[in-house]
């Protein structure tokens, strides 16, 4: 026993969004250290550096093709702290649902493409839901990807309508949003979002939304999955896997979490071990010492001791988990506590995102009945030569900063902090790991294994986001 | 990985392959193509035969079964017919291409696309980015992003052509419409050509400009101009729009079920053309000298376009001018006043 671990190198990790590499070290048939590491640099903080202000409303999108409308919105709160105003309630309305939008989309893509083929793998072929799992989720043709895809994309006509496209919109402005919505389009919202909710409610969850969305304990939810057969609805079928495999136990993170708080719903704050407390952004900072980086911005491929092109933001020196299972714990949703009440799990940020799409829908719907057409959407947003301005959003993945410092007309520093360099961040200059690399120890590996699944659950249950990491 | 009851048509008598790899990208390409036709990208392709050896978002392989399709594609052993590349190729630190490693090789990005570039019958470089540099080779462009073809230091060199004799095809567009990438992809499964106009891009999109069929026209042949965000009037003689020199049938077809940039209130920034990122004067003002426009449209006589914009301008209705200057319809078009119910 006790042998020399083997190092596995993981790469490269596909239906992630952009690079990822993760190297183990195992032994004893399972992890017992791990390095995450981001293999892309793109320099966007040097790019977006002596620009006009506003050119960040056109270049900060194209930071992610997948979290672009949260790109925007930072950038655009940024701006508009600068200029001291706030937008109309029209222009905020529409501004909720593009991002809320965005985030559903998004969660409903990672569960369908990216995270649940897993389970459609040969690897699970004695398990009981395997049939299912495989039936509905097998990469590129099976059942859930093909209905609920389309559904995707007609639910992606709100962009249209409301953003002109997506991705990569400049709709999204400080003072409000650049498209007025008469009474016409108003019905044609409300029309998208009843078939996106027709969609959710006949296959993902088999049941209405109201039911998902008050979901209130692990009880509550473990009764909701036995009360019909297992492939009833996508949700269930992910929760009698994970109560088969564990994986309410598997990949526990880090005992803290930030979030900037999100639409009203969901309110700002951090939680450290199981207390709630104010989020103070003065207490941020980014480790850079396993970075390739020398300085904020400026890189060095060759850097000692370096393994990632990704710095290592720090709450009070602490590493911090972001992202829908963080909302909803800081928002103190009881959901969230009964589920996680000693940290993160790949069942409780699943299950978290998927409630949290059902929430979303329902609160969308509201939104646009409260939309007042033929009142403003926007307001002018004259920028002083000078200022800072810090723009936060919360991200389907979690929480996104943008600090902007403008002198004479020109961006001279730009600082972008995203979900997923908080959660794949590598080790700090104490050597503390980033959340996920703390999540994958203990992992199982079979023997024979060279991309263990187990790892494999961890890492999507995170949904990373690589491109945003490193902008 | 195909699979069985995904229709075909008749005429497609032999499949299709793609290789996607994604370079120094965002993933709006990929983001964008996922809701092609509605349907998206895997279905929308499958309908005419075409299918994906492996793609980074969206392929069940992972690590070594990942690596083993891509050595064989790279060896030649499995025939790819469109390798597609999403994201600009990143050439630096000093030409080692270091700042994009393919993860679990230790080789870089850029290996990995000029070796299966070599083997490919066709090569396309989906959006901007891959096509011509774009955002990440901007001024300051830390990471020498480059093209994989355009100007004098794209990553395959100016005299590369695919094994079936075609320069990079670029699908430009930040991003670009999904039906620019699922058409081009099936007219080259179904004719093993696509005509391209001097900048690589299919003529099918790039023979119209964005301006065509913009829903502003009113405003626009009036010069009836927005004044800021929101505002219902033409986007060019004040924020920046460049939607009359911009190639793309933006206006002709939908984005996103409903939309177009000009739709949706804002200005064109002319992204299907190599150097947008680099606009010389903020994205949403207009360039002006003696309060004329720089960027005309694009094959219009100076003189003329002042003359008609001065007349114009002299000619506009009332109604025009009030709603350009609005989020909403003030002044409808003249007509009966409407029916009174007693």
């Amino acid at each position: 026993m006790n042998a020399k671990p083997t190092r596995l190198i993981m790469g490269p990790f596909n239906r992630v969004e952009g690079d990822l590499e993760v190297s183990l070290d195992v032994s004893a048939g399972q992890v017992q250290s791990a390095r995450v590491t981001a293999p892309l640099y793109r320099g966007f903080e040097q790019i977006l550096a002596g620009r006009p202000p506003e050119d960040a409303l056109v270049i900060a999108p194209r930071i992610c093709g997948i979290c672009s409308v949260s790109q925007s919105v930072a950038a655009a709160r940024a701006l508009a702290q600068i200029a001291g105003i706030a937008m109309p309630d029209n222009g905020r309305l529409v501004t909720d649902l593009v991002l809320a939008a965005e985030n559903a989309a998004d969660h409903l893509t990672h569960f369908v493409l990216f995270f649940m083929p897993d389970f459609a793998r040969p690897v699970y072929a004695d398990r009981p839901w395997y049939e299912a799992a495989h039936r509905r989720f097998a990469a590129q043709g099976g059942q859930a990807g093909q209905s609920l895809v389309p559904a995707r994309a007609r639910f992606l006509h709100l962009m249209g309508l409301l953003a002109g496209k997506w991705p990569h919109s400049l709709a999204l402005q400080p003072g409000g949003v650049t498209k007025g919505v008469d009474t016409s389009e108003r019905i044609r919202l409300l029309g998208i979002l009843a078939d996106f909710r027709a969609a959710l409610e006949t296959s993902l969850f088999a049941d209405r939304l109201e039911t998902i969305a008050g979901l209130d304990s692990a009880e509550t939810l473990n009764a909701w999955a036995d009360a019909a057969p297992m492939d009833q609805g996508d949700f269930r079928l992910f929760l009698h896997i994970a109560r088969d495999l564990e994986l309410g136990r598997l990949g526990l993170g880090p005992t803290r979490f930030i979030s900037y708080g999100s639409f009203g719903l969901w309110p700002a704050g951090i939680v450290i071990n199981g207390n709630k407390a104010a989020f103070d952004p003065t207490l941020v900072s980014e480790d850079l010492s396993h970075a390739w980086m020398d300085a904020p911005t400026r890189p060095d491929a060759d850097k000692p001791g370096a393994y990632s092109w990704c710095k290592a933001p720090r709450l009070d020196g602490a590493s911090m988990e972001t992202g829908a299972l963080a909302r909803h714990l800081v928002a103190g949703d009881p959901l969230a506590w009964s589920l996680a009440p000693a940290g993160g799990t790949v069942t409780a940020r699943v299950v978290l995102r998927l409630v949290e799409l059902a929430r979303l829908v329902v609160a969308m719907e509201g939104w646009v009945r409260d939309l007042r057409p033929g009142q403003p959407f926007c307001v002018e947003s004259p920028l002083p030569l000078r200022g800072t301005g810090l723009g936060l959003v919360e991200a389907a993945r979690g929480a996104l900063s943008h600090r902007l410092g403008c002198d004479g007309g020109i961006i001279r520093d730009y600082a972008i902090i995203a979900p997923t360099t908080w959660n794949f961040s590598p080790r700090d200059q104490d050597g503390n790991p980033g959340p996920l690399e703390q999540a994958l120890v203990g992992a199982q590996v079979r023997d024979g294994e060279t991309s263990p699944v187990m790892v494999q659950h961890i890492v999507r249950s995170f949904d990373p986001c690589m491109v945003c990491t490193v902008h | 990985m195909v699979h069985e009851g995904q229709p075909k048509l008749a005429f497609m008598s032999t499949p299709f392959s793609i290789l996607w790899l994604q370079a120094g990208s965002c993933g709006g390409c990929t983001m964008s193509a996922l809701a092609a036709d509605d349907v998206g990208l895997v279905q929308a392709l499958a309908r005419f035969g075409i299918h994906l050896l492996w793609h980074p978002s969206l392929s069940e392989e992972t690590g070594a079964d990942a690596l083993a399709i891509l050595a064989e594609c790279a060896s030649g052993k499995t025939k790819v017919d469109a390798l597609c590349v999403e994201g600009a190729a990143l050439t630096g630190p000093h030409g080692s291409g270091r700042f994009q490693m393919m993860s679990g090789t230790g080789l870089p990005m850029t290996h990995w696309i000029k070796a299966i570039a070599a083997q490919a019958e066709h090569v396309v470089a989906v959006g901007s980015c891959a096509a011509f540099g774009g955002i990440p080779a901007t001024e300051a462009n830390p990471t020498d992003a480059v093209g994989l073809q355009y100007g004098d230091h794209g990553l395959l060199g100016p005299d590369f052509r695919g094994r079936a004799g075609l320069p990079v095809i670029n699908i430009a567009g930040c991003a670009p419409h999904p039906g620019w990438l699922i058409e081009t992809l099936a007219e080259l499964a179904l004719s093993g050509a696509c005509a391209l106009d001097s900048l690589g891009r299919p003529r099918s999109f790039a023979d119209h400009l964005a301006h065509h069929g913009c829903s502003r026209n009113e405003f626009y042949e009036f010069k009836a101009s927005a004044a800021r965000s929101s505002d219902r009037g033409c986007l060019m003689e004040n924020l920046g729009c460049k939607a009359t020199q911009a190639p793309g049938d933006c206006n002709i077809r939908r984005w996103n079920g409903f939309g177009s940039c000009t739709d949706g209130g804002y200005t064109c920034i002319n992204c299907t053309s190599p150097g947008f990122q680099d606009p010389g004067a903020p994205f949403q003002e207009t360039a002006k000298i003696a309060g004329i426009p720089v960027g005309l449209p694009v094959d219009m006589p100076k003189a003329w376009f002042v003359a008609l914009a001065a007349l114009s301008k002299s000619a506009t209705p009332k109604r025009v001018r009030a709603n350009a200057h609005a989020d909403h319809v003030i002044i409808p078009p003249a007509r009966l006043p409407p029916k009174q119910s007693s």
